[in-house]
């Protein structure tokens, strides 16, 4: 049951004798020390035996000066994490709405396998008869992935969904300069709700930016985009659906302008989970797409990695792929590592070949769910999140009024004006009533943005609460309790900090007090 | 399907209180001609038995290093992982957060960056390090960004002790934007000159300690060229063990230092998720890319972590940031810190002498085999081996005789002439009886 009366900050904990505790703890919410204060260098967590005296082959570099790391008995080091652990909100433990990320529930099944030691404990760089599984794996992922997304190839070693956009506008750009058109063609267009990554991304691929503006009701128009295709365009990057939870539905148009124009089409697959199993992107008329596994297939976020953004390519792209990649013959599967085995190849993007520990992970949650239930999943999370919106749309303003959205529904902070509050008062309140905020002013179209992502890992009860706990912040918010909001978070570990000093006089590392 | 918690019922509900009578309304923008009118052409869902029938049976096909006498090395190396270590990170606290943007419920995340951020300058002996990036090759790639940023110039230096993945990914991403490189050719025992090709327009020297050979080299000199230049010293590494006895590149001179942190904390993986450790001067903070943690209070005067000076970074700066990363290597770079506070300084030195130990243990031994060279003068726990016979082909037989006997340096390096060379790595893990094994499976593949 929710809590109704007027929310009072001061009377919070209140019915305790004690304002102040000599620790600083809060019953089980614990202050932590860094290891820094607590650690010497001198102890260790770790039993080795000393080797037998031998004669070092060091030369002259032997090292003199000692590291500074302090070290921790295991029992310590167990306490030290543990405690710390408890200062994060996780998604195993409620839901975490931040739109664009897809925060979607981590099967332990899918830990298990990437910790099997056929797969974990493999070298890069062993014999590949002896790594045979691992490349059966990558090549059945590869395969699932095509299918998915309806596409002729797939880039398997990127590292991260920005990795993977680089790596797909440079399978572009190896392309025009194929064709010779490498000095002419140096334009990208992004449209200016785009994630920050993409501008970023051409740029490092060596392109300049053009911004294109969306329609006011919130997606690309046609004619803007024609109107910015000249003899220097070299692609467009569009996320499709796009960063306000809405499908590009002039897509197909889209595809065709900017193929006429002799340019390439880039889609930032980060919002794929909409539309898994509904939709493919290859019939849509996009050249390249990466995926972000840690997103639509689940690899944990991990406190902000590691991912893995493979990029499926078009038959105009594919020549171009990176290296490695994987051949099948009679002998088995090989890799390809080599430029001089792949002259169209435009080279490597980083060591080894992928992220390994994410297909591993990845693969098997696409087993469990296989073709329909990937699709169900799709579905569920497009309903939950058009669930959300249709129960707070009374209250709270969307900036391209009453529509139905795709896998997160954007609300903007038009209706929160005549408060005097701000999107981020908001947020904050909601994590005094256990929540993870949504995320708050992204993308940068809408003033106050707060995007919502359910995933289809919420329960309708989970639902519910949840709206229900907005509305009621909302009502409050109407009514004037501004306390309750720009003092937020009362209940967190910490109130908020002061980012302000941290950007003035960054203190990075830990150092000795008067040292 | 088990990870769905809906069922027929509540999507019914849902679906009226949203006012559309199908699930297909909610998909109505995409262009009828182009939706899916059945189901992919895929397996349907698998229970958790079946799934895992399915990998097994995968990993069953490869060699796992524990199973076999392990030798492999160039840039991933098998060490021990205390159990304490995965324990932690599979906490669901620290497993299934996201990125700390939300500091007042982040602040376990954002502590152990903190912590981590200390240790990998404290290895280092630089003054900042930032929150980690995907791996090695691209941190160097990003240091060499960076250096162009700071010196103005577009021109990189690559030693020829660099790990060849790591100058291809450096050469790919300076034929993008069109900034200048030059390979040095393999340099096989740390004796190239670089006096000779550090000129004004040199924006940096991206030179790796210990080489991919193995050798241990003094980026004093480096240093010192670099600077009287004006071009910056990036120092390269690929085993972080080594940091535990060998001389940091900070006390060497080197302005922005990238490496592989795998070494500690992390598995051999195939080849990823790594991390890459990425450290600089206090002066070049401000052209850093990826992620930083500092310290700062919260309004009521404690301390805490924020992310901070994300002006630099996509999510603000866009097109003009210092990097497009976003995602970084977060868990890895947990795993590393929990590990490294397990061992501290004490704990690190020993680990980085066993491994030395066994490395000249193993190479005194390989020494005295007849068609075999130990090239190295100086090493950690790689080196150089010449043998007698054709290398690719010699560690594929001494695999099939169920030894993992290494890298033939072919394998990175094709065409260049050096099909005899082995690159012979030995950690912790190995045993006297796994380098007898080794060295007699070795000499009875040799062709003389």
């Amino acid at each position: 049951m929710l809590m109704q009366q007027k929310f009072d900050p001061q009377a919070v904990g209140s019915e305790a004798p004690v304002a102040k505790t000599f620790t600083g703890n809060r019953g089980l919410e614990t202050e932590e020390g860094l290891i820094f204060e607590t650690g010497r260098p001198e102890n260790t967590g770790v039993d080795l035996d000393e080797p037998l005296p031998f004669k070092h082959r060091l030369g002259s570099l032997e090292r003199q000066e000692p590291a500074g790391l302090p070290g921790l008995s295991e029992p310590e080091s167990m306490r030290h994490y543990v405690r710390l652990s408890r200062l994060n909100y996780a998604i195993d433990a409620g839901i975490y709405p931040l739109g664009s990320c897809t925060m979607k529930h981590n099967p332990r099944l899918n830990e298990a396998m990437a910790r099997l030691p056929g797969f974990a404990d493999i070298h890069p760089l062993q014999p590949q008869s002896t790594v045979q599984g691992a490349l059966e794996l990558i090549a059945e992922l590869a395969h699932w992935l095509m299918v998915m997304t309806g596409m002729d190839a797939v880039a398997m070693s990127p590292r991260a969904g920005a990795h993977g956009e680089a790596c797909g506008m440079m399978a572009i750009k190896a392309a025009i300069a194929a064709k010779g058109e490498d000095q002419a063609r140096k334009i990208v267009l992004v449209p200016e709700s785009a994630h920050g990554t993409n501008p970023a991304s051409a740029a490092v691929a060596g392109f300049e930016v053009r911004t294109v503006p969306a329609r006011p009701d919130g997606t690309l128009d046609p004619a803007e985009v024609m109107r910015r295709l000249g003899p220097d365009a070299a692609a467009i990057m569009l996320t499709n659906p796009n960063t306000c939870g809405l499908f590009e539905k002039d897509v197909v148009e889209l595809a065709a302008l900017v193929h006429e124009a002799g340019a390439y089409f880039y889609c930032d697959g980060a919002n794929f989970n909409a539309i898994m199993g509904k939709t493919r992107p290859g019939d849509l008329g996009v050249d390249a797409m990466h995926i972000n596994l840690h997103k639509t297939f689940s690899t944990p976020h991990g406190g902000g990695g590691p991912g893995a953004g493979p990029v499926v390519l078009s038959s105009r792209l594919a020549p171009f792929a990176p290296v490695p990649f994987l051949r099948r013959d009679k002998g088995g599967f090989h890799l390809v590592e080599h430029k001089s085995e792949a002259p169209d190849s435009f080279g490597r993007i980083a060591a080894f070949h992928g992220q390994m520990g994410m297909f591993v992970r990845a693969f098997a949650y696409m087993l469990s769910h296989g073709a329909d239930g990937l699709r169900q999943a799709a579905e569920d999370a497009v309903l939950n999140a058009n669930y959300v919106r249709a129960c707070l749309k009374d209250l709270m303003s969307g900036p391209f009024g009453d529509r139905l959205c795709l896998h997160e529904v954007l609300f903007d902070e038009t209706w929160l004006r005549p408060t005097g509050l701000t999107t981020v008062d908001f947020a904050k309140a909601m994590i005094d009533e256990g929540f993870h905020p949504m995320t708050i002013y992204f993308p940068l179209v809408v003033h106050g943005a707060m995007l919502i992502e359910p995933t289809e890992s919420e329960s309708k009860a989970s639902l519910d609460l949840f709206i229900a706990a907005l509305r009621d912040l909302a009502l409050a918010a109407k009514r004037g309790e501004t306390e309750r909001f720009v003092g937020a978070p009362y209940l967190a570990p910490r109130r908020r900090l002061d980012e302000t000093r941290a950007a003035r006089n960054p203190i990075l590392k830990w150092k000795k007090p008067g040292g | 399907m088990r990870y769905l918690p809906l069922n027929d019922e509540d999507r019914a509900d849902m679906l009226a209180r949203i006012g559309v009578s199908h699930i297909d309304a909610l998909f109505a923008d995409i262009p009828k001609a182009k939706r899916l009118e059945q189901d992919l052409d895929l397996p349907s869902r698998k229970t958790e038995m079946e799934v895992e029938r399915v990998l097994s049976r995968l990993a069953a096909k490869n060699v796992a290093a524990g199973s076999v006498p392990f030798f492999v090395g160039a840039g991933a190396y098998k060490h021990h992982v205390p159990a304490t270590v995965d324990h932690l990170i599979q906490r669901s606290e620290f497993l299934t957060s996201y990125t700390p943007y939300q500091p007042e419920i982040s602040q376990g995340t954002l502590q152990t960056i903190f912590e981590f951020q200390t240790q990998v300058a404290g290895l280092t002996s630089m003054d900042a390090a930032n929150a980690s990036m995907y791996d090695g090759s691209t941190a160097t790639v990003e240091a060499v960004a960076m250096a162009h940023r700071i010196t103005k110039r577009r021109k990189a230096i690559l030693s020829g002790g660099l790990h060849p993945h790591y100058a291809e990914v450096v050469g790919t991403y300076s034929a993008m934007s069109g900034d200048a490189v030059v390979v040095l050719p393999p340099d096989l025992f740390a004796a190239e000159n670089l006096a000779g090709v550090v000129g004004d327009e040199t924006s940096c020297v991206v030179v790796q300690n210990p080489d991919f050979f193995g050798n241990l080299r003094d980026l004093s000199g480096a240093a010192a060229t670099c600077h009287a230049k004006g071009a910056l010293l990036i120092a390269v590494f690929t085993e972080v063990v080594s940091l535990g006895l060998v001389k940091p590149p900070g006390a060497m001179g080197a302005d922005i230092v990238a490496g592989e942190g795998q070494s500690i904390g992390n598995r051999l993986n195939f080849g990823g998720p790594y991390v890459g450790l990425f450290a600089t001067k206090s002066k070049y903070l401000r052209q850093m890319p990826g992620r930083l943690c500092g310290e700062t209070v919260d309004a009521s005067g404690r301390r805490g972590f924020v992310l901070t000076l994300s002006t630099r970074e996509q999510h603000i700066r866009r097109d003009k940031a210092t990097s497009n990363i976003c995602t970084n290597s977060g868990l890895a770079s947990l795993a590393f810190s929990i590990h490294l506070t397990l061992l501290g300084d004490a704990g690190l030195r020993r680990l980085a002498r066993v491994n030395h130990a066994n490395a000249v243990a193993l190479a005194d031994r390989l020494a005295a085999v007849k068609g075999v060279k130990v090239l190295n003068e100086t090493f950690f726990n790689e080196f150089t081996i010449k043998i007698a016979g054709d290398a690719a082909e010699v560690v594929r037989r001494m695999a099939e005789q169920g030894v993992l006997g290494g890298v033939p340096v072919s394998r990175l390096l094709p065409d260049k002439g050096l099909d005899d060379l082995i690159l012979a790595a030995s950690t912790e893990i190995n045993t006297d009886a796994d380098r007898v094994i080794y060295t007699k499976t070795l000499q009875g593949n040799l062709s003389c």
